[in-house]
């Protein structure tokens, strides 16, 4: 095991986990301040890398496939929230289950219908496609750098609005008591469905940068959805700092066990029981760490202050 | 009181007939095809059925003069879910023949319903070791391949290249472990790194780990296995990770002509000159494979996959069995003597059926190239195995 490995597979796990970040804020912001279970988050995830790979092949450029998607993921956010989650926010958590269920299969129906079940894969700009020596020796794709840069600027973004801007205070005052904020004039209708779409767009951000890696796919959301679960459970459900720790937490976990847990476990067990071991426990990992944590801190690692 | 006498006779008539009325001359051939539709890997779902309506319009919708009706069902990439259409087909629907079965993990779950109900069950793709080897049955046909054997040509291929040092990647279930188990029988040389990924619905499809585990071991060849949308996601990741100049890919039933045209899309140029083995090339000289290909192209626009060309075989395998019963579907003996002859015009040309009736074929080496007008398609390099037979057929007591 040696030392250049071991920084590559911490970089590939912050990727991973800034990826999570982006999909699990949307999340945690909706399911905290609005009290709403939202399944379809993952359809968002998926819109943004399906309008990214038509863009993108369509003009040949993955810049204006960004430009495109973005927007675009932020709109149908806006769309779903007036037409169904507004409706679901005084209703029980069953009832938002079963209608952003039933999203989800009106979403993956739409994509079957739009662009056929192959799913869309299309090239990286040729400058993205390379990869860079980094101090230590360590070579790395560019693009998963970048996916890392934009991921933390993203992080860096939504503290400097939440904690610092007006927009921010509003919504901390409106997860914390939606009825006096409304009573003071905000009308919180509309600050719930602008955090719906940011949640969206950055939803439909992860999509389009994982789109490139593997594919534009349908029901690609539904499998990193529930991972992004894990991630807001673990961070405390409506902290957006909570959902950045937990994701690069999770994302190391998996990444460096997939890495490491068969070389580890073979040092106890025969070659052949650890090879058939460790897949199946380097997948139970994230999961294990989830239930420890409901165990001894049920509110999650970092709880929004209010409630 | 009067009045209705008559109508419960009429009724009871009704029923009489209901019950015993087919059991003679079957009016149909019924079979029912499962596969995946949905999720992700409905695309392969689609490329099967596609080839199978080829076939029955192909045959004129008729097997022995009798009409054919396919059932289709989505196993939806489950076991569970596999098993329940199963079930549903045999019982509910009464078919006469269950075949289809991408995964080997829905095959063996699905496998007890549809034998112990007394139907033929015909493998159109999955070639699990358990059923090639302790749990093998008469009414069992494969119309493909056992899992090991491709992988065992593809060994075959790594040691006359002078592989020294493998990198072995596959999915985490039952066709995975078979197609490792299939390359480490015959390479000789040293399996430097091995990783074994979540599959499923929600399947691992980001390999970034393990491909900088394959990088700093050192291996002068990866061998991987990613049937469906893994697989070009994992011809991507390979590429935008560099390995293409310093490790040589060697696959089975990844890429395929599914795959191939999404990486052309994609501009993956790296992919071009990969090698492959399988025991069917597109450009295979079989009058039955041209007609088929150059019908497949016509009808959908692109080269059918082996998982079409499978599916294509399934169903004139049954019918061949049909018809050499004259259309007595309760004729099973007779039905199962003429599908152990495998007595049919195949796609891959003649092949033989083993004890355990899976085929003894030939396995050739495939490269991708550019066709004349310009669509990556794969083309034969050599034949590796001649009239190959399965590892596991000394373990079937048939």
């Amino acid at each position: 095991m040696d030392a250049t490995l071991v920084l590559t597979q911490l970089l590939n796990g912050l990727q991973l986990g800034v990826l999570l970040f982006l999909l699990a804020a949307g999340l945690t912001l909706v399911f905290g301040i609005m009290d709403c279970v939202n399944l379809a988050h993952g359809s968002l995830y998926m819109a943004g890398a399906f309008v990214c790979a038509t863009v993108t092949l369509a003009t040949g450029s993955f810049l204006l496939g960004i430009l495109a998607a973005l927007p675009a993921a932020f709109a149908i956010g806006v769309v779903v929230e007036v037409l169904v989650i507004r409706h679901l926010y005084q209703r029980d958590h069953l009832d938002q289950v079963l209608a952003t269920f039933g999203l989800i299969l009106v979403f993956d129906t739409l994509v079957h219908l739009i662009w056929g079940p192959e799913g869309l894969s299309f090239p990286l700009p040729p400058i993205l496609n390379g990869q860079v020596t980094l101090p230590g020796g360590v070579v790395f794709p560019i693009y998963r750098l970048l996916i890392i840069a934009a991921g933390l600027s993203v992080a860096l973004a939504m503290w400097v609005v939440i904690a610092r801007t007006r927009t921010g205070m509003l919504v901390r005052a409106g997860a914390s008591n939606p009825r006096l904020v409304n009573a003071l004039g905000v009308n919180i209708q509309a600050l719930f469905t602008l955090v719906f779409g940011t949640g969206a767009a950055l939803a439909g951000l992860a999509g389009l940068l994982i789109a490139p890696i593997t594919e534009a796919s349908i029901g690609m959301g539904n499998e990193i959805l529930i991972v992004a679960f894990v991630v807001i459970i673990i961070g405390g459900i409506g902290s957006v700092r909570g959902a950045f720790v937990a994701a690069l937490i999770v994302g190391l976990i998996d990444t460096l066990g997939r890495s490491f847990l068969d070389g580890a476990m073979k040092l106890v067990l025969s070659n052949q029981a650890a090879e058939t071991a460790a897949p199946a426990v380097s997948a139970m990992l994230i999961y294990i760490l989830m239930a420890a944590i409901l165990y001894f801190r049920p509110q999650g690692l970092f709880p929004p202050r209010v409630r | 009181m009067r009045i209705k006498l008559p109508i419960a006779l009429g009724l009871a008539t009704c029923l009489v007939v209901a019950a015993f009325g087919p059991a003679q001359g079957a009016d149909k051939v019924k079979i029912g095809f499962v596969t995946t539709l949905t999720t992700g890997a409905g695309v392969i779902g689609r490329d099967m059925k596609d080839a199978v309506d080829l076939a029955v319009e192909h045959i004129g919708g008729k097997m022995a003069g009798i009409d054919v009706e396919v059932r289709y069902e989505d196993d939806g990439f489950k076991p569970e879910t596999g098993k329940q259409k199963a079930d549903k087909l045999v019982k509910a629907d009464d078919v006469d023949f269950v075949a289809g079965f991408i995964w080997s993990h829905v095959l063996l779950a699905s496998r007890k319903s549809v034998l112990d109900a007394g139907k033929f069950l015909i493998s159109s793709n999955a070639g699990p070791s358990q059923l090639a080897g302790k749990l093998c049955h008469e009414n069992f046909f494969s119309t493909s391949w056992q899992n090991d054997q491709t992988p065992m040509a593809m060994g075959e291929v790594l040691n006359r290249k002078g592989v020294k040092k493998l990198y072995v990647m596959a999915p985490n279930y039952a066709a995975g472990k078979n197609m490792v188990a299939g390359v480490e029988r015959t390479f000789t040389g040293e399996v430097v790194g091995k990783d074994m990924t979540k599959w499923g619905k929600d399947a691992q499809l980001d390999f970034s780990a393990e491909l900088a585990k394959a990088r700093a071991s050192g291996a002068d060849g990866i061998f991987v296995f990613y049937p469906g949308r893994a697989g070009p996601a994992f011809i991507k990741q390979y590429e935008q990770a560099g390995l293409v100049n310093e490790i040589p890919l060697y696959t089975v039933f990844t890429v395929d002509s599914i795959s191939l045209p999404l990486l052309q899309k994609a501009g993956l140029k790296g992919v071009l000159g990969s090698l492959m083995t399988q025991f069917w090339v597109p450009d295979l000289d079989v009058p039955q494979n041209h007609e088929f290909v150059s019908a497949f192209r016509e009808k959908h626009g692109r080269y059918p996959s082996f998982y079409a060309a499978q599916s294509y075989d399934t169903i004139f395998f049954i019918k061949s069995a049909v018809e050499a019963v004259n259309g007595d579907l309760e004729d099973m003996d007779g039905l199962r003597a003429a599908m152990a002859a495998a007595d049919y015009p195949s796609v891959r040309g003649p092949y033989t059926y083993g004890n355990n009736h899976f085929p003894i074929q030939n396995f050739y080496l495939r490269e991708v190239v550019e066709d004349a007008d310009g669509n990556w398609t794969t083309r034969t390099v050599e034949t590796v195995y001649t009239a190959h037979q399965d590892s596991y057929a000394s373990e079937c007591k048939m």
